[in-house]
This record gives structure tokens, C-alpha cells and sequence, in this order.
């Protein structure tokens, strides 16, 4: 079998808690236990869950902003976790990260080319020019254009910014996109120019999206794959079709029907 | 019980006079809900502040608001006070910034009965027990004594609506009160409002850009955008068939597990208008593909497409022919 583009293999990560007593033990807390994952290059995985679940932990470890307690996250056969600081840096063009809040994510005393440009400049060996011409270029590439280069971000809506906030995901030409529930912040009709955005870049970048998000109709609409987490485990795998039309684990069935419908039956 | 009419609020802002709510008029029965819908910057909350009273000092208002005959925009500062918190309890977005973090949620329920009713602090400290067990916290004699960071957000929440509803109020207001929930919380905390308003035969204006979330509490819908009221009435005839072409578009623009895969979205072209300089006709012309020359000019008419089912447009009949698809049936 050929390499997968992201492999999580028995991935767990406890936190320690406060001492509940002065000079008592410290209780570990499981934030993810025994995680099993593999996305193909192509094929997006969307992971849902409830705010405890374990959604954002296993994106810090996916991004390598955290170690695993024990198993291993690997990006096209290599373990992060392994990687020389050098050889991490370099990985790091083929794995981006979007967040939730655009409003939070962008540093409002930076221009918008300074922002996009950013993870070029911590991959270092592009001059200043290049940078600022590639910048333009993802800033087209998610529908805004090259003159909003010298603007700030507070001159933009909502969904702008998220766009912004893709760009610079995109500069290093990734290989996958970690998203941290980028529309759950935005309105409906918003959210909807988005989605259609990460759906191009899908086929016209190849970009694979690790989609987390609350909202399952959003992982519906984009993934190929969906992993249901619960209480830091995967108690269901497979595609949406698949697992939201015959849902089998009791906490999938519970979330699919809490979902609110617009349609009255 | 509860009569807004043509209420208009302009808001002054730093680059001049914004108008965020224009000619809106609803009533509310007891025992009723209206669901109110619609995105960022349509008026929503503003409208919910007006009703309360909260508006910003020097905000412009014309119209009526009518509580049991009594018109809310005339009375002073000092009679208001006695209305908020009393016969209307508002239930907010987010409960962490709701509920005050250093004080103990018991004092905090305990509040409103304490200023309104003139409640001893015992007595008004057993009601509180009440009411929160009440809203299911569990271990409510208890868990007075705790702190709000010291419970979870679906159960600050609950903290929130027990407060709302300490003195029994004759009107709810609750601004997206599951937005910063779970969807199983969210369906928790929905069945308990729905409950407390049938139980005590309270009006309830919720407010929710979920359009589910309206779908399934509300009788009655108002779907606003720039400030106007853009279609209203039965929530199952305005889900059924949504008319105006905001609303078409809002609909058509959800992604829902229903719908096939792999396909675009329809989306509204365009972007919400400006508050300040708002075109003096329909607030959606120029985003809509039916628009003509006079919707910029001219206030679109209300028209009746069923009893009680009002669309605010004047192409109704030419929609058709531009909006063929995006509709889920």
C-alpha cells in the first residue's frame, strides 16, 4: 500500500491536572486515547464532535505543536514527533493550519501581505519580492485581489478575513489544511461562499482538508471521510453517506439527532 | 400582549446616522413564540435592546412598543427599571459573560427577586434554590453556594434562564441563546424554554440565525435583513414555501445532510448593505437578480402570498423566472 499522505497511529495525550491536595499526586486527564487515522492524499476527513471531545487536541498534535504522550502522528512516512527543530520547520510547508475566529487570527497591526506572506518568511530563502508577488497570488487564488495587499485586516468583513486567513494557509503550496472549524464563526451565506472556496482548492490545488467541525452538514458537504470523536476516542468511522444515514454507535445517533432541522416534518 | 409597531431606530455611529432597524411591526400573544431570523447586522439584536429598553443613549426611535397597552419607548429611565428583569427577562448568548464570575450564582438568581419582589435574602435565596432546580441543575440547594466557572456551559445557561425567569416574566427575550452550545446541550436547553413557556404562558421572541433551531420552537417567523422585515409569517408556511428571494437564498445557501455531495452552494451575490446609506427602497435590491430600476427607489409593498404570510417585495410575480432552483422541497 502506498504511503498515506497523514497517518495517526495509537495516538493518545493526557494532561496534568492541578493537585487537588498540596502535596498529593497530580490526576492525569485523557485527552485522546488510542486514535487511529489515515487520510489519502485527496481524500478530506472531517472530524465531529463536542467541545471536550478531543477535536482541537488532536489538531495541535496533527500540527505538531504539541507531543503525543504515546503513539505517533506521520506526515508522508515521517514522525513528526522525530523530525530534527530544522527538519521540522521544513515540513511544515506541506501542513497549514486555519482557524476558527478570523477575527482572532490575524494580527490587526500587520498588513495583509505581511500576514500571508508569513510562512514563507519562517521557511526563509524567498526574497522580499517573491514574497510579496506569491502573497498576491493566493490572495487571487481565494478571490480577493492583489491592491488589498497594503490594507489591514480590520478593513475587511468576517469572510474576507477567513479568505485572508486561507491565503495564508495556501502560500506554501500545502499539502493538507488543517481547519479548525473555519466557518462555525461566519453567517449562513457566508459560510457558504467559503465552502464553495475550499471545495476549488480541493480540485484545482489538490489540497486535503482534516476538517473539524461541530456542524455535520459542513463535514457532509466537503469530506470524503468522517471520524466521530467522543471522549477522546473514534467510536465511528467512515463515509458521511454511509455513517449519517445508518449511524451504529449510540453517541452518533444521539448527535444526528439533536440537530436541529429546517424543515418541519 | 406584546405590540411593536412601525418601530425605526437609528444609531449614531462615527461616520453618521446608522438606521439598523426600519418600520418594523409585530405582535406576540402569550404563550406564543416568533422566531426572529436572520445574519450579522440585520437588526435582530437591536431590536431585542429596544424592547428592553437598552438602546444607546443618544439613539433615535420612533414607533410604538406596546407591553399590555403600555408603550415602553415613553416611560422613563426609573420605570423601566422595574420593568426589566421583571415582566421582561431576557436570556443572552453567551452565559460566561451573562452571569458575573465573582459572585455566587445563588446571589446572582436571587437578584431580581431581591429588587423587584423585595424578597428577604433568605426567602429570596430558597426561591433561587427552586428555580434552579427548576431549570435541572442538580443538587440545587447545593450548588448555590458554587461559582459560574464552576459549571459547565450548557448548565450556565440554565443559571441564565433561572435568572430570566426569576419574577415570571410576561415576556422572554432570548438573543441566540444556544449559539455558544453543543448541538445535544442546544437540544436540552431548547426543550426546557419551550417547557417554561408552556407551563407559565409566557411570549417568547427568540432570536437565532439557525434556521433549524427556529424551524422546530417557533410558530410564527420574521426574517429580516438591512434592518426591514422582509418575510413573515407561519413558521410552517414560510418553511414551506420561503417566498422572498432573501430567504430563498438563505435557505438554499445551508449545507444539509440531505442534499447530494460534492455539489456548489448557491450563494448571494454581493454583500449586506451599508446602514448608513441604506437606498430608501428594498434593502436586498441590487443583491437580488430580479431587481429592477424602481426597487432602489421605492419601499417594496407587503404582499399577502397566504393569510398571515407576508413577503416585502414588488417582483414577486417575475421571481420565478430568476430564481429556478435552490429550493429543497
Amino acid at each position: 500500500m502506498s504511503t498515506p499522505l497523514l497517518e495517526v497511529i495509537n495516538l493518545s495525550r493526557s494532561y496534568a491536572l492541578p493537585r487537588a491536595k498540596p502535596w498529593g499526586p497530580r490526576d492525569q486527564v485523557l485527552a485522546l486515547s488510542n486514535v487511529n487515522l489515515r487520510i489519502e492524499s485527496g481524500r478530506s476527513l472531517g472530524i465531529v464532535g463536542e467541545s471536550g471531545s478531543g477535536k482541537s487536541t488532536l489538531a495541535r498534535l496533527v500540527m505538531a505543536l504539541d507531543t503525543p504522550t504515546t503513539g505517533s502522528v506521520r506526515f508522508m512516512g515521517d514522525d513528526l514527533a522525530t523530525l530534527s527543530p530544522q527538519a521540522l520547520r521544513a515540513a511544515r510547508r506541506n501542513f497549514q493550519m486555519v482557524f476558527q475566529d478570523p477575527y482572532a487570527s490575524l494580527d490587526p497591526r500587520q498588513s495583509v501581505a505581511r500576514i500571508v506572506a508569513e510562512p514563507l518568511d519562517a521557511q526563509g530563502g524567498t526574497s522580499h519580492q517573491a514574497q510579496r508577488q506569491q502573497a498576491a497570488e493566493a490572495l487571487e487564488s481565494v478571490g480577493l485581489r492583489a491592491s488589498d495587499l497594503d490594507k489591514f485586516p480590520h478593513e475587511f468583513s468576517g469572510g474576507q478575513r477567513q479568505r485572508i486567513a486561507i491565503a495564508r494557509a495556501l502560500i506554501t503550496r500545502p499539502r493538507l489544511i488543517v481547519a479548525d472549524e473555519p466557518v462555525s464563526a461566519l453567517d449562513v451565506s457566508v459560510q457558504a461562499q467559503v465552502l464553495n472556496l475550499m471545495q476549488d482548492l480541493q480540485t484545482e490545488f489538490g489540497v486535503t482538508f482534516l476538517l473539524i467541525s461541530h456542524d455535520l452538514a459542513v463535514v457532509h458537504h466537503l469530506c470524503d471521510d468522517v471520524a466521530v470523536l467522543w471522549q477522546g476516542q473514534v467510536v465511528e468511522q467512515g463515509p458521511p453517506q454511509q455513517l449519517f444515514q445508518t449511524p451504529q454507535h449510540p453517541y452518533t445517533q444521539t448527535l444526528l439527532a439533536a440537530v436541529p432541522q429546517a424543515l418541519p416534518t | 400582549m406584546l405590540d411593536v409597531h412601525q418601530l425605526t431606530v437609528r444609531l449614531h455611529t462615527p461616520r453618521g446616522l446608522a438606521t439598523a432597524v426600519r418600520n418594523v411591526s409585530f405582535q406576540i400573544a402569550r404563550g406564543e413564540t416568533l422566531g426572529q431570523v436572520g445574519e450579522s447586522g440585520c437588526g435582530k439584536s437591536i431590536t431585542a435592546m429596544a424592547l428592553m429598553g437598552l438602546l444607546p443613549e443618544r439613539a433615535q426611535v420612533s414607533g410604538h412598543i406596546r407591553l399590555d397597552g403600555q408603550d415602553i419607548l415613553a416611560l422613563p429611565e426609573r420605570a423601566l427599571c422595574q420593568l426589566r428583569g421583571n415582566r421582561i427577562g431576557m436570556i443572552f448568548q453567551e452565559p460566561m459573560t451573562a452571569l458575573n464570575p465573582v459572585h455566587r450564582v445563588g446571589r446572582q438568581v436571587a437578584e431580581p427577586l431581591r429588587l423587584h419582589r423585595g424578597m428577604s435574602a433568605d426567602a429570596a435565596l430558597a426561591e433561587s434554590i427552586r428555580l434552579l432546580d427548576r431549570v435541572g441543575i442538580d443538587n440545587a440547594a447545593r450548588r448555590v453556594d458554587a461559582y459560574p466557572h464552576q459549571f459547565s456551559g450548557g448548565q450556565r445557561q440554565r443559571i441564565t434562564i433561572a435568572m430570566a425567569l426569576a419574577c415570571g416574566p410576561d415576556l422572554l427575550i432570548a438573543d441566540e441563546p444556544t449559539t455558544a452550545l453543543d448541538v445535544t446541550v442546544q437540544k436540552q436547553i431548547l426543550e426546557l424554554i419551550r417547557e417554561l413557556v408552556a407551563e407559565r404562558g409566557m411570549a417568547l421572541l427568540l432570536i437565532s440565525h439557525d434556521l433549524g433551531v427556529i424551524a422546530q420552537n417557533a410558530q410564527r417567523v420574521m426574517v429580516m435583513y438591512g434592518g426591514n422585515v422582509v418575510e413573515s409569517g407561519a413558521a410552517r408556511d414560510v418553511f414551506a414555501q420561503p417566498t422572498h428571494p432573501y430567504t430563498r437564498g438563505l435557505f438554499a445557501a445551508r449545507p444539509s445532510l440531505h442534499t447530494a455531495r460534492g455539489g456548489r452552494l448557491p450563494t448571494i451575490a454581493g454583500t449586506v448593505p451599508d446602514l448608513i446609506d441604506l437606498p430608501p427602497g428594498c434593502p436586498f435590491a441590487g443583491r437580488c437578480a430580479a431587481t429592477v430600476p424602481d426597487c432602489h427607489t421605492n419601499v417594496p409593498p407587503q404582499v399577502a402570498t397566504q393569510p398571515g404570510h407576508i413577503v416585502a417585495c414588488s417582483r414577486l410575480d417575475h421571481i420565478g423566472e430568476f430564481l429556478p432552483t435552490g429550493i429543497r422541497a
